[in-house]
């Protein structure tokens, strides 16, 4: 139990998706100019993130993984279809996004409605491929603890962009020189907050 | 292409143009906010840099042409999988090949090899122009959209390696009489926001220079 929250306090603070490892930096930029939209977007990152990485997690376990096809029989322990994997995943991020879409337009045509444009972005997001990835690199012991690495990313990753959506909306009236206004002075922001979250990193967890 | 004499010549100005506008001032990260997340990770160093920009390079150019010479096949509600597949094809040959040929570079690397996939260059230009091109012009534009971004990486690269570690593609740059005399290496350029800082200094630039691109 310990491990688990361990592991979700790292992944969002120390391990923040955007803050530490640049990723899903194009739809951060590009979509965090409101609050409202950037709360969409976060949350449905936060929701395929906890989807795809267990998958990806037992994918990766029973069938890419060197030796993990060994379920099958001994005579496939040999295999090792590792090289497969990035191929595997984005088939099932792409596949799940798809998916996710067509329950919730399903089930909830309010959420739907108010997340539609960014359900298929998500498809792009290097945050999401970045979360499995990671998954894949860090070895996980089970699926929860991927499940909760995808859920804290996922946090963080949502954190990250509604605060900077804040920054933004504030940001506008001040007297930004004209070169650096929109995309420049977001980007010194995004780094000037990069530096404050540096200090999570010499916590020991 | 001797026997298409009536059709344009393969370097036409119209062509080139599609290979140095991404260059100046269509870059894909000043202008078009594509590719963020790779060119602030890699750029520590110049090697993984340049490597990293020839591997986007190869798999936007490559993929545009192969999307493009089957834009009329693709059935619209599933062509953002289609698209995928054709890119994480070749990301993986683009992996393998760094694996067997440059080892320390991949490790250096790390994901973000696998995170070409993702990157929003290579999307981009499948959406913007692969799916309404020519195959030929598809590849040039994957080539300028490529070079664009590499120039960019290179830059920043070029900077925090210089000022961070000294250095360039690993061999000491600054001379050793200027640490006698207490010259530090800025450790702070090391650091991941400071790609960040170097990149919104390149806007700076670019926009001051070039005042159309100017948001209000």
């Amino acid at each position: 139990m310990q491990d688990l929250v361990n592991i979700f306090v790292k992944s969002i603070f120390v391990d923040n998706m955007v803050f530490a490892y640049f990723l899903g930096m194009c739809s951060f930029l590009a979509v965090s100019k409101t609050v409202k939209t950037s709360v969409g977007l976060g949350a449905a990152v936060i929701f395929v993130l906890v989807i795809t990485v267990p998958v990806d997690y037992l994918m990766n376990k029973y069938i890419l993984e060197p030796g993990a096809l060994v379920w099958l029989g001994k005579e496939y322990a040999s295999i090792d279809l590792s090289f497969l994997s990035f191929i595997m995943f984005i088939a099932i991020i792409a596949s799940m996004v798809q998916l996710v879409e067509m329950v919730v337009e399903k089930f909830s045509p309010s959420l739907y409605a108010s997340l539609g444009i960014f359900l298929p972005l998500i498809a792009v997001n290097c945050a999401i491929l970045g979360g499995s990835l990671f998954m894949q690199q860090r070895n996980y012991a089970n699926v929860a603890e991927a499940t909760v690495f995808g859920l804290g990313s996922g946090v963080g990753w949502f954190m990250a962009i509604v605060a900077i959506a804040a920054i933004r909306e504030k940001i506008r009236y001040s007297n930004v020189p004209a070169p650096l206004r929109g995309l420049g002075i977001t980007f010194i922001i995004t780094g000037i907050m990069a530096i404050a979250f540096m200090t999570f990193m010499g916590i020991k967890l | 292409m001797a026997a298409k004499q009536d059709r344009e010549p393969m370097f036409s100005p119209k062509n080139l143009r599609l290979i140095t506008n991404p260059i100046n001032v269509d870059n894909p990260i000043t202008k078009q906010v594509l590719g963020i997340c790779s060119a602030l990770a890699v750029t520590v160093k110049l090697e993984p840099a340049i490597v990293m920009a020839l591997s986007v390079t190869v798999v936007v150019a490559v993929g545009n042409f192969i999307i493009s010479a089957m834009r009329n096949t693709i059935p619209s509600r599933i062509r953002i999988i289609v698209q995928l597949v054709v890119i994480a094809a070749l990301v993986i040959l683009v992996d393998q090949v760094l694996k067997a040929y440059a080892y320390n570079v991949s490790k250096q690397l790390s994901v973000f090899v696998g995170l070409i996939i993702t990157n929003c260059i290579i999307m981009g230009r499948f959406e913007a122009f692969a799916m309404a091109n020519k195959p030929w012009p598809s590849f040039l534009d994957g080539i300028g959209n490529g070079i664009g971004y590499g120039v960019i990486l290179v830059i920043v690269a070029f900077f925090r390696e210089l000022f961070g570690s000294g250095a360039l593609f690993g061999h000491q740059i600054i001379p050793d009489s200027f640490y006698n005399m207490g010259y530090v290496n800025n450790g702070l350029v090391i650091l991941p926001p400071m790609a960040l800082f170097a990149v919104a200094t390149i806007i700076w630039v670019q926009r001051s220079r070039n005042k159309e691109l100017i948001e209000d």
